[in-house]
């Protein structure tokens, strides 16, 4: 398995990709070629989104067409085995840090819903709100309360309740699920997390014990209410790419305890605003487009804060075209614009200089505005009640249906 | 109505806490209160009534000379940069229920108060006599923080004394200290008109147990930092578009969304391109464009359903054998 070396001697040009930190190298743009040979994984190419669509009789989700999900791990196991009859589960989570989710807090879910449709099979969502309380120095109530809030936008992305089981680490941890956490933790040495998520003595114990929380919804026996007597069920877990670390942890442990290899598809990450080199951060809400965003708000940040490939005057963009390579409303409409031929007009038009910057913002502003205004329906119908009943521990006997 | 100024000075001896009162002309500013009370003794107070973005009000108690600076405590109370403005007179008299210039911590006693935020400034905990308006202008009222503190108290507050000059930072890391002190309960219209009144009809209504939990629901509180440009009308899209699991509202909407598109679909051009064939075209534009959305809706209709039946669920009282 491949080992990530100490974050204290990782030499200055190494670009850093890890669940608590991502950065370019020199602040230039992520090397994915390079982070998929330095983890191990496989790129996700044509052949298999052409198959995901036989299996599913219904045209890939744009995050595939797009290349948005672009890696992967044994993958094709998982679709090995549904073309034989076997069913899978689909695991993914989030880390209830904020309150306010941006559009690319929201990418894993979207897709993640594409899965449960296309494939008819149950999911499990892990709201790490223990972890967040850990590392961002959260109180416990304040941690749970945000759980339950992001659990609200999420619900929101339209999952269907009666195959999804949402669980915050606070509540559920305990009984079959903590069986699963020990019998990791045992699997994994202290040097051996150390060199995965560079830990160092100054790093308090609970931080040190967390990743197998992380790794055991991966198994199916961590949820005796769901998955009782499925021991062999596969699980798949959609996630950005800096998660990967938890989960090459968990796939080095899963046969020494007798389970299946969780599968992975794994994610790009979603530029910021300002471009590539940029940061998405919570104090900068002009680096984001926000679920709360009003239609407004939208148009102004795209208009004044988006980062853009145009030349610096009309003349000069009609002559040379624009830079797609850095321009970050083709990028956010390779994200969002369900039409490929549309997109691929777009490109055409605006990297030969003949469409200006404004109209290419013009569609994005339209697009994210859409988008935002179906999510914000959609969250308003999210009651508290629905919130329980998505995080009832309780069975779910339609789950494959 | 609002406590008077009598009532107050009435309770305060009922509460047997020490103060002194002095009567002057009618004050507007601190300055001018200075003139008349600023030699005796104690020190005075200055008092800002402000409003957040979300109509959530504020009182800001501090020493006269104690530099509070909005942007930063703004920032501290997790509205963003720029979330703190003052509140407009009309507001003054329907929740605080005191005249112009008037700003007090005493002003909390009125019901119509109740949500209204209260800041102290730290500093007034160590002076000897601190000096405040008793809900009138044409008096001064000193006593020390204990008495106030003994005061909020009786009236149900618990009484917050934070440093008003400190500027931590507030990031991703740093959650604003003081977002623990926006208030919980923001006076959310108990209807939820189509339309979004001005800000005034938000104020001084009381927070009746009458919000509609989808209205809370929608609204999502922003944390530290993000200063969104928060209309000032309310959230208009509070109330969800499909209500709770209405079989005949639901269908409704499916058939508006279907014949509005079916109606945009049908034009001049439209028949003149398509002649005969127009219905089949028709027919694939519609299912085309509307199957994710109707999908959707769908979605969230049985989300819905099973939620009321879960709820039942957990509440049913087995048979008696």
């Amino acid at each position: 398995m491949e080992k990530i070396e100490d974050k204290n001697q990782q030499p200055e040009e190494e670009q850093v990709v890890n669940p608590w930190e991502v950065s370019a190298k020199d602040g230039g743009k992520i090397d994915y070629d390079k982070l998929i040979d330095k983890f191990g994984c496989q790129r996700l190419d044509q052949p298999f989104v052409d198959r995901v669509q036989r299996l599913t009789s219904r045209p890939p989700h744009v995050f595939l067409r797009r290349g948005v999900f672009f890696a992967h791990r044994d993958f094709n196991d998982i679709l090995d085995a549904y073309e034989r009859g076997e069913k899978f589960y689909l695991y993914t989570g989030r880390g209830p840090s904020s309150e306010a989710l941006h559009l690319g807090h929201l990418i894993p879910f979207m897709f993640t819903k594409y899965l449960q449709d296309a494939f008819k099979v149950p999911l499990v969502i892990q709201l790490t709100d223990d972890e967040k309380c850990m590392w961002k120095n959260l109180s416990v109530e304040e941690s749970q309360r945000l759980a339950r809030e992001n659990a609200k936008d999420i619900i929101a992305c339209g999952f269907d309740i009666s195959k999804t089981f949402i669980f915050s680490d606070f509540d559920y941890v305990g009984g079959a699920f903590y069986k699963n956490m020990v019998k990791v933790a045992k699997c994994v040495t202290y040097n051996k997390v150390v060199g995965i998520f560079g830990f160092t003595g100054e790093d308090h114990i609970g931080k040190v014990s967390f990743p197998p929380v992380q790794a055991v919804p991966s198994f199916p026996s961590s949820f005796p209410h769901l998955f009782s007597g499925k021991d062999y069920l596969r699980c798949l877990i959609p996630c950005a790419i800096d998660q990967d670390p938890y989960f090459r942890m968990t796939r080095d442990v899963a046969p020494r305890i007798g389970y299946h290899k969780p599968a992975l598809i794994e994610s790009l990450f979603f530029p910021a605003l300002q471009g590539e080199n940029g940061k998405m951060s919570a104090s900068d809400p002009n680096s984001a487009i926000y679920v709360t965003d009003s239609a407004k708000d939208i148009k102004y940040k795209v208009n004044k804060h988006a980062f853009t490939g145009g030349q610096e005057s009309i003349e000069k963009h009609r002559q040379y075209g624009a830079n797609l390579e850095v321009d970050i409303p083709i990028k956010y409409l390779s994200f969002f614009l369900e039409d490929d031929a549309e997109l691929e007009h777009i490109k055409k038009e605006y990297g030969a200089g003949r469409m200006l910057t404004g109209e290419v913002k013009k569609r994005l502003t339209e697009v994210l505005t859409e988008l935002v205004e179906r999510h914000r329906r959609a969250r308003a119908a999210v009651t508290d009640e629905m919130v329980d009943a998505f995080m009832a521990v309780r069975p779910l006997p339609n789950m494959f249906d | 109505m609002g406590y008077s100024k009598d009532q107050l000075l009435a309770r305060l001896k009922e509460l047997q806490i020490e103060f002194s009162q002095y009567e002057h002309p009618v004050v507007l500013t601190v300055e001018a209160q200075a003139k008349y009370v600023g030699n005796m003794g104690g020190v005075l107070s200055k008092n800002l009534f402000l409003k957040d973005k979300k109509h959530r009000y504020y009182v800001v108690s501090a020493l006269a000379d104690t530099k509070v600076d909005l942007k930063v405590l703004s920032q501290r109370l997790g509205l963003g940069k720029s979330g703190l403005r003052m509140a407009p007179e009309e507001a003054l008299s329907e929740i605080l229920q005191v005249p112009l210039g008037c700003v007090t911590p005493f002003a909390v006693v009125n019901e119509s108060a109740r949500h209204v935020s209260l800041l102290l400034d730290q500093g007034f905990k160590t002076q000897k006599c601190c000096i405040f308006h008793p809900l009138s202008n044409d008096m001064s009222i000193f006593l020390n923080a204990q008495g106030l503190d003994k005061f909020l108290k009786s009236v149900g507050r618990n009484p917050s004394y934070i440093d008003l000059e400190a500027n931590p930072p507030v990031g991703k890391d740093q959650p604003p200290d003081l977002a623990a002190l926006v208030p919980s309960d923001s006076p959310v219209l108990s209807d939820l008109p189509e339309k979004a009144p001005s800000s005034q009809d938000c104020t001084g209504k009381s927070v009746g147990a009458a919000i509609n939990s989808a209205a809370v629901t929608a609204k999502a509180v922003k944390p530290s930092g993000n200063a969104q440009n928060v209309k000032e009308k309310p959230v208009d899209s509070v109330r969800p578009s499909i209500p709770a699991a209405d079989a005949g509202k639901f269908v409704e909407e499916l058939l508006d969304r279907a014949s509005a598109l079916l109606l945009s679909e049908i034009s001049e051009d439209s028949i003149k391109q398509h002649g005969g064939q127009l219905g089949d075209e028709v027919a694939n534009n519609i299912k085309k464009c509307l199957r994710e959305d109707l999908k959707n809706l769908a979605t969230i209709f049985k989300n819905t359903a099973y939620t009321e039946g879960f709820y039942a669920g957990t509440r049913y009282q087995p048979k008696r054998l």
